[in-house]
């Protein structure tokens, strides 16, 4: 029998806020255990939320991104739960009234198959704090992170393979970027991502048992995790086993997912409206507004690339996919009119150095008007096509200006007429075989001795001019 | 005349004169405090020493002549609301040893005007209660009869002014905790609008119920303490911010010819002591002869007001208490198995009864599978209630009734017996449950302890309750004082 997986998407993000959502303390990750904190999201007796407009504009800001209806009215729930990280032993969150439902990512497969996943709902809730076991006898709570301000995002169970899960996340985090709402830094626990997966024949429209896997650390994570739990869940279907509704956890060294607790520990959040909170009402005028602060969205970006700068759509597609990317494009253009030569710098060489040094766009050195310069030497016959390369790499490590590199290294192209001819000659004597060879009609063997030219002078030498003074020595 | 017996407005009289100083007014008071208080029981804490540092500070105020009405005025504060640096025990085991590190709003504003803070006011638990017996550190008794409870929860704040050990008080009313106990101890307590005054530093016992109000000798009084805590408070999301800041004193007028005064038949009720009942019906002619005009209106949905308000209560009282699980603060188990043990033990040992009473009634209405039969069911009384209101003050100016359907009860008299005591705040819970404002005053003795006349008013509309009540105060001149009877046995 074949099967097919039921994938669908929890995933909460941080909103970019300068202050948390019920108080005034700094959303700053990190600083000293507790030093982020007041009265309010201590949640000490007697004080009270009073929530951050900020959030609300950010939550519906990444809602109209994400194609959502915005509710004109919502309100805050509480959802109650002990938990030494939760200092009110509730969280204010949304329950049945989002402020966003109703989405939707567009994602495209490696067949070009364009999808569109569905979002159930955007809220806006509060984080909770820290436990920390480690190095101690008993448990630290560290309450920095308490109410710093969060969206939930919740898809559809519309995704049917691993990779479907991966673009979606990928489409979302690139979104959110876009937005400027959240700066998902997985490894700050800025982009959480929680996944509910079921397996079931093809063809049937039941959903089969449901496991929730937590602790995925990265995209890929939860691609390898999807791909191990929708195998486990097969052959425990075929081996005749029941699969047990439960939670598990993503085990990476060990590459598998164990099991965490099971629902059978399920909670009753006695979710109710919280009467501290007044209902959050937006405006149609206020929800235009931000529409109109939005920027522009990666697809018409793309879009918008190929029509106006005339690049090919895939070059289009992967130089939009990251908002500081496309900016970095956009500017070199402006200093440089080859659309298409920007292009395949950036996915080229740009981007074969930001994989080797694992640095963000954000970081990179060379400014647009030094990434004109150095493609304005090529054209003006000062570098080669090779040496640009290496001066490349050197702007990158040095954001120095691609003349002052050129210059420091001796890298001009070699067009002196003298200078080639006589090394040619060098070159042909030194080769007497290849000479041969090309004498006796072997055109190939000319392309050896500009090699040999090139070697000589490090790459300098301009390739036009070598092969002019070659012809002209060999015929004689 | 003494001192500590004076009304706020005759005290400020004195210290604008500078017949006496700031000090002396504190010293007088402490001094009284000293005298009754052994008898009384309504303070969970004095603060002599910090009440004589503000008195100074108020007497350099006075000196640089800002003096304002409160400036220098003795004040006894609910031990729920947060005081910086001094203990704020909710009377409660639990919050026996919380000092927090800031002030209520009200607290602060107090302090802004130079009102002198002598001590903090016995409570039931947590603000849960209606006779001040439910708290974990003493009983406060009824100055009119020691061997009577002074009402509930602000037992101590209504005590405290009644005994004079201070000019005015501060209470908090969910359900009729300022009314109750100030109709039950003979003196004037109100309850604002719901968002008029911040609730910020309050600890929450029921968010969308709860709120703090005067307690005072009179009702000019009640109008100077309103202006001095009325007020937007941007750390409060639920104080409202587009109510224009009245002077609550130009209210204060004898003059109440054509207004229209409701009074619901469902007022007179099974539980209404009879020498109530007469005190209410001599009231109602009182203010005919002041020339109002006493309409009958209905309020047909008040017998199920009761019923929702302990559903919404205690289902917000679950929520609000669940913090206390002695992790960061408060009472913490010393032993204790895991986590969930650590929990369940601190909770036990630190609670009292009514409170565990409330926290599992609460958490049973919100419990899925009855959220909607309790919950649900309860918020559309609540909707049910406010427009009984809406309706009958279509056609009237304020509705007037009794407070309390008895009088002062005797200690233990109702310990056993829950749904009883919970009767005790059956003619004030509705009005908490519209959010509406209500104050209660004198109107009379029964058997020799004092009755409560309720004047409830419209949304905002605290300066008619004011102006209904400084009328009927002037024409009735209720001046008989505590007795101090009976007690230690």
């Amino acid at each position: 029998m074949n099967y097919e997986a039921v994938i669908g998407l929890e995933v909460h993000a941080e909103l970019l806020t300068r202050t948390k959502i019920f108080c005034n303390c700094t959303t700053e990750f990190g600083g000293e255990p507790n030093t982020h904190v007041c009265p309010v999201c201590l949640g000490l007796p007697g004080t009270l939320p009073v929530l951050n407009k900020k959030v609300v504009e950010y939550a519906v800001k990444a809602g109209l991104a994400l194609n959502c209806e915005i509710s004109k009215f919502s309100k805050m729930d509480r959802k109650n739960y002990f938990y030494p990280d939760l200092p009110k032993a509730y969280q204010i969150s949304q329950y049945d009234l989002p402020l966003c439902k109703n989405g939707y990512v567009e994602i495209e497969t490696s067949d070009g198959v364009k999808k569109k996943i569905g979002l159930t709902r955007i809220h806006i809730e509060e984080d909770a704090g820290k436990l920390m076991h480690e190095n101690v006898d008993g448990s630290l709570v560290d309450y920095n992170r308490t109410g710093v301000p969060l969206i939930e995002i919740v898809s559809e169970p519309d995704m049917r393979t691993p990779e479907e899960a991966y673009l979606y996340l990928t489409k979302l985090k690139s979104v959110l970027e876009y937005s400027e709402v959240s700066d998902c830094k997985m490894q700050e626990g800025s982009l959480r991502v929680d996944t509910n997966v079921s397996v079931r024949p093809v063809g049937s429209k039941e959903f089969g048992t449901k496991i929730e896997l937590k602790n995925l650390n990265s995209f890929k994570a939860v691609q390898k995790a999807l791909e191990y739990e929708i195998k486990r869940q097969i052959k425990l279907i075929e081996g005749g086993e029941t699969i047990v509704q439960e939670t598990r956890r993503w085990n990476e060294q060990k590459g598998i997912t164990e099991s965490m607790r099971s629902k059978e520990e399920a909670h009753d959040y006695r979710y109710f409206p919280d009467p501290d909170l007044v209902p959050i009402i937006v405006s149609d005028e206020w929800k235009e507004e931000i529409r109109k602060s939005l920027p522009e969205m990666p697809e018409h970006k793309k879009e918008r690339f190929v029509t106006q700068y005339g690049i090919p759509e895939y070059d289009a597609s992967v130089i939009t996919s990251s908002k500081p990317l496309a900016d970095f494009f956009e500017k070199c253009v402006l200093e440089y009119s080859s659309a298409k030569t920007v292009s395949n710098w950036i996915m080229g060489e740009m981007m074969r150095l930001l994989k080797e040094t694992g640095k963000e766009v954000e970081e990179v050195l060379i400014k647009p008007h030094q990434m004109a310069s150095l493609l304005n030497l090529i054209d003006n016959g000062t570098i080669t096509g090779s040496i640009a390369k290496t001066v490349f790499e050197e702007m990158f490590a040095t954001g120095k200006n691609p003349e002052e590199i050129v210059e420091e290294k001796g890298l001009k192209q070699l067009s002196n007429e003298d200078e080639l001819r006589e090394i040619a000659l060098k070159v042909i004597e030194d080769n007497p075989k290849s000479v041969e060879d090309y004498k006796n009609g072997k055109d190939k063997a000319i392309g050896f001795l500009v090699g040999q030219i090139m070697k000589a002078t490090k790459g300098k030498a301009n390739p036009q001019l070598a092969n002019k003074i070659l012809l002209e020595e060999l015929s004689k | 005349m003494e001192l500590h017996e004076l009304t706020i407005h005759e005290l400020n009289e004195l210290l604008r004169k500078k017949e006496v100083s700031a000090v002396d007014v504190t010293k007088a008071y402490l001094k009284r405090i000293n005298e009754v208080e052994p008898k009384v029981d309504a303070l969970i804490c004095e603060t002599d020493d910090f009440a004589l540092k503000k008195a100074e500070e108020a007497d350099k105020m006075i000196k640089d002549g800002n003096i304002n009405d409160l400036t220098g005025i003795p004040v006894v504060i609910k031990d729920n609301m947060c005081t910086e640096n001094i203990k704020t025990t909710c009377a409660s085991k639990m919050l026996e040893d919380f000092i927090p590190p800031y002030n209520a709003t009200v607290v602060e504003n107090l302090n802004s005007l130079g009102a002198v803070m002598v001590g903090k006011a016995n409570l039931d638990e947590f603000a849960m209660g209606s006779s001040t017996e439910n708290s974990a550190f003493k009983t406060t008794k009824n100055p009119w009869d020691l061997e009577r409870v002074p009402g509930g929860s602000s037992g101590g704040s209504a005590a405290s002014v009644a005994a004079d050990e201070c000019a005015f008080s501060l209470g908090s009313d969910t359900g009729g905790s300022i009314r109750q106990p100030a109709s039950l101890c003979g003196v004037v307590g109100m309850k604002p609008t719901y968002g008029l005054v911040s609730r910020y530093g309050l600890v929450a016992f029921a968010s969308s119920l709860d709120q703090i109000g005067p307690i005072t000798k009179d009702v000019t009084d009640c109008a100077i303490v309103l202006n001095a805590i009325a007020g937007h408070d941007p750390k409060d999301s639920t104080s409202v911010d587009n109510v224009r800041k009245s002077d609550y004193k130009e209210f204060l007028k004898d003059d109440i010819k054509g207004m229209k005064i409701g009074f619901a038949k469902e007022f007179f009720r099974e539980g209404l002591d009879e020498g109530v009942k007469k005190s209410i019906e001599d009231a109602l002619k009182t203010f005919e002869e002041l020339g109002a005009e006493i309409r009958e209106i209905s309020l047909k949905y008040m017998d199920y007001a009761l019923a929702a308000y302990y559903i919404v209560a205690s289902a917000e009282a679950s929520s609000n208490l669940a913090r206390y699980d002695g992790i960061r603060y408060g009472h913490a188990a010393e032993k204790y198995e895991d986590l969930i043990d650590m929990y369940m033990v601190s909770r036990s040992e630190g609670f009292g009864k009514e409170v565990k009473r409330r926290i599992m009634l609460g958490t049973y209405a919100l419990s899925s599978g009855y959220y909607d039969a309790y919950y649900n069911k309860a918020l559309k009384v609540r909707t049910l209630i406010k427009q009984d209101y809406e309706k009958a003050f279509q056609d009237v100016d304020v509705i007037v009734g009794p407070t309390s359907p008895t009088t002062a009860f005797k200690i233990g008299e109702r310990v056993e017996d829950p749904l009883a005591m919970y009767l005790a705040d059956v003619y004030t819970v509705p009005v908490n449950i519209a959010g509406l404002p209500g104050l209660s005053l004198p109107c009379g003795l029964s058997d020799g302890l004092p009755v409560g006349l309720q004047i409830v008013g419209k949304h905002f509309d605290e300066g008619t309750i004011l102006n209904a009540a400084y009328a009927f105060e002037k024409a009735l001149s209720f001046n008989a004082k505590p007795s101090f009877k009976g007690g230690a046995k």
